[in-house]
């Protein structure tokens, strides 16, 4: 069985703690992982992605092909939709619903989410249920959390445990507060 | 044990366990986390290992070549086009030759992620006659550090050891040995003084050991064949075998070629045993020519001068599948509702007020040029400010208003960010000064070394007191701090010394908002 994922927003809204987190979960599944991430300049404001392979056979390339993609896990509504070509025909989408405008040119919202709409996609105001669940920093926790159900190759229970793993360090506060926003975001897609 | 690392991490982490000494770099993309990996190591603080940042790639290229001088081995690390700025250096390395291990790491960006160009560091280790390594994945960059130290040892020359973004900044599990002991203090007795009558000897030496290379190469364990019926016989290079086995499976008729000079004669049996040859290497056709040499024109060889792949831009599974005649294309069709959102200053960002001034003053002087460095400001040629004229290579913001000014051209602005006028301005501001050249030189100084994440500035709080050693007067050398409510101040200072005939030094100073952001962290915690 293999998972191919795309990981998607804007710099700096917190993709590669996902990744980190969906990276831990794996290791300790015992799951073979590839992922690429960008660095550097592309961090600054710009489009932002990481390529995430999880597979129980040996992963060759770092990079997804087009049509490839299980999964686009997105921060961002318009660039949910900016990695299409590397969906596969069973593919989805899963992506928070509010714009993040930091450019001039950036569509008109409504057609954007009519588009999306006739995607296979699910979407939710993230930043809104973190911020109802007491973790405004949490909307990329609720993220994975709506994404987790349909990973499948790791279970919610896995990646709850990553979380634990991953945000240990930060104490025991911090570790509860985005289990809980993931734990939402579980619960929305259901 | 197994660990998850970046290709770069599993390169430092390699170096580590292989008895590094030192680690000599100057930040660059994809090859910053190399050097970050080692600052941070428990071991390699335990062992005292040299991993401060170096001031340009060339100073790190020598201090590395004085380490291994003295016994020790030495890894150098840079961004390909810093093998530009060390050149001199690594191409007399080739020559005196090594005492302790020398690996030079180039960290290639072909599809320029982060980059002004895609060279490729392949040429560089032929044009110096080295040996060149060229991983394919994250446990192979691991493992070739150590292999890499003994061959550099054994050989008595610096290994290349070049890699591409996607491996460098990808991550995958990797099976970690024991760390193995430093080399002692063991300095070389040979002369290394390169004048002319000594040099030729050295010359010559180089080129007796270049049949050891390539002995080197035919029983490497990282040039593999793997063979089937297939009439078209795959040359897969680095990272490219990954791409073709994504494709082929166990179906791949191939040579994978993971060091350099070529192995020659599996080229050769994979030729005979063929009727064609299809290169895919990612960069620049280094292979694909090399092997049109060794074959002869009457054999068809097939790469990225022939069309069979991309001229330009990176390997990817999808045009690497499409040379194979394997290629899927996309089940969806391109969003409607999409736009390009380019990288931007950060908001808050010191650099942002330095433009919005820059531009409010040089409005008045329509045949203004701002020639611009290589740094995070270099995205102030982007909208919404528009500012630059030119961004070259390090340093050449300065040198290049000079020359302009030279011709007439006024007025002439230069900015250049903190750590890149002391990698390579500070030369260039001698000239100017020494020619009294009418330039106005903007130094955006932000305290580090801002787009790599916030590395340390080889220069901070020394500033000043550089440009004023270099000759520049008093009075002309300006520090404003670039703060929206201070947008008087620093107009008046900018068209002050815009209309000074000469060389006049601004210093617009405000800590980076990242770094700041993360000190601030760090204090509260």
């Amino acid at each position: 069985m293999k998972k191919d994922i795309i990981l998607c927003g804007v710099g700096g809204q917190g993709i590669l703690s996902i990744a980190t987190i969906i990276g831990e979960a794996a290791t300790k599944a015992g799951l073979y992982l590839k992922q690429a991430e960008v660095h550097g300049m592309s961090q600054r404001g710009g489009d932002v992605q990481s390529n995430l392979r999880l597979s129980t056979e040996p992963i060759w390339s770092d990079l997804i092909a087009e049509a490839g993609a299980d999964l686009i896990i997105s921060m961002e509504p318009m660039e949910s939709m900016r990695y299409l070509a590397y969906l596969n025909k069973e593919g989805r989408i899963v992506t928070s619903s509010k714009p993040f405008v930091n450019i001039p040119n950036y569509p008109d919202e409504e057609s954007l989410q009519k588009e999306l709409d006739t995607l296979p996609s699910i979407k939710l105001d993230i930043e809104t249920v973190a911020k109802d669940c007491g973790n405004p920093r949490g909307a990329n926790m609720v993220l994975l959390g709506m994404a987790a159900p349909i990973i499948s190759i790791l279970s919610v229970e896995n990646l709850r445990e990553a979380i634990a793993t991953v945000f240990a360090r930060k104490g025991e506060q911090i570790v509860e507060a985005n289990l809980k926003a993931f734990d939402a975001g579980v619960q929305a897609n259901q | 044990m197994k660990k998850l690392l970046l290709g770069d991490e599993a390169i430092a982490l390699g170096a580590i366990n292989a008895g590094l000494s030192g680690v000599y770099a100057y930040p660059g993309t994809p090859s910053t986390e190399i050097t970050e990996y080692i600052q941070n190591h428990p071991l390699a603080k335990e062992r005292g290992i040299h991993s401060r940042w170096c001031t340009n790639e060339k100073t790190a290229m020598e201090a590395a070549l004085g380490m291994s001088y003295a016994g020790k081995r030495a890894l150098v690390c840079m961004k390909h086009v810093g093998m530009n700025v060390c050149a001199d250096a690594f191409i007399n390395s080739a020559i005196t030759g090594v005492k302790g291990g020398l690996i030079v790491l180039a960290a290639d960006d072909p599809s320029m992620h982060s980059s002004q160009n895609e060279q490729d560091s392949r040429f560089y280790a032929k044009f110096a006659l080295v040996p060149c390594l060229e991983p394919s994945n994250q446990q192979e960059a691991y493992d070739m550090m150590a292999y890499g130290f003994d061959l550099s040892e054994k050989l008595g020359e610096p290994i290349v050891l070049r890699v591409v973004t996607r491996l460098a900044h990808s991550r995958a599990a990797v099976e970690v040995t024991e760390p193995k002991a430093e080399k002692t203090l063991s300095p070389s007795t040979d002369q290394w003084v390169l004048l002319p009558g000594i040099a030729r000897k050295k010359y010559v030496k180089l080129i007796e050991k270049q049949d050891a290379m390539k002995q080197a190469s035919a029983e490497s364990p990282y040039n593999k064949v793997e063979t089937t019926a297939a009439k078209t016989g795959i040359l897969a290079c680095g990272i490219a075998y990954n791409y073709v086995k994504e494709s082929l499976g166990n179906d791949a008729n191939l040579v994978k070629i993971s060091q350099y000079p070529l192995p020659e004669e599996k080229i050769k049996a994979l030729a005979e045993k063929c009727d064609e040859l299809l290169v895919i290497e990612d960069g620049q056709p280094v292979v694909e020519e090399l092997v049109r040499g060794l074959l002869g024109a009457g054999y068809p060889v097939k790469g990225r001068l022939t069309g069979d792949l991309p001229r330009t831009g990176e390997l990817t599974p999808d045009n690497v599948a499409k040379a194979l005649g394997k290629a899927n294309g996309a089940v969806f069709a391109p969003a409607k509702n999409m736009a390009a959102r380019p990288p931007q200053l950060c908001q808050g960002c010191g650099h942002r007020d330095v433009y919005t001034a820059l531009n409010q003053v040089l409005a008045e002087y329509p045949d203004h040029r701002v020639f611009g460095d290589i740094g995070c400001y270099t995205l102030g040629a982007l909208p919404p400010f528009q500012s630059l004229s030119s961004c070259v290579d390090m340093g050449a913001s300065i040198t290049m208003a000079k020359g302009a000014a030279d011709a007439g051209l006024f007025p002439a602005v230069a900015i250049i960010g903190d750590s890149t006028f002391t990698h390579s301005g500070m030369t260039g501001l001698l000239d100017a000064v020494n020619d009294k050249a009418n330039i106005t030189v903007v130094i955006s100084d932000n305290l580090t070394t801002g787009m790599t994440g916030g590395q340390d500035s080889a220069g901070t709080n020394k500033y000043e007191a550089i440009c004023l050693g270099l000759g520049v007067e008093p009075e002309h050398v300006r520090v404003v701090v670039p703060l929206p409510k201070n947008m008087p101040e620093i107009t008046r200072v900018i068209r002050e010394e815009i209309e000074y005939k000469g060389v006049s030094v601004i210093i617009p100073r405000r800590e980076c908002i990242q770094t700041f952001a993360r000190h601030a962290r760090a204090k509260k915690q």
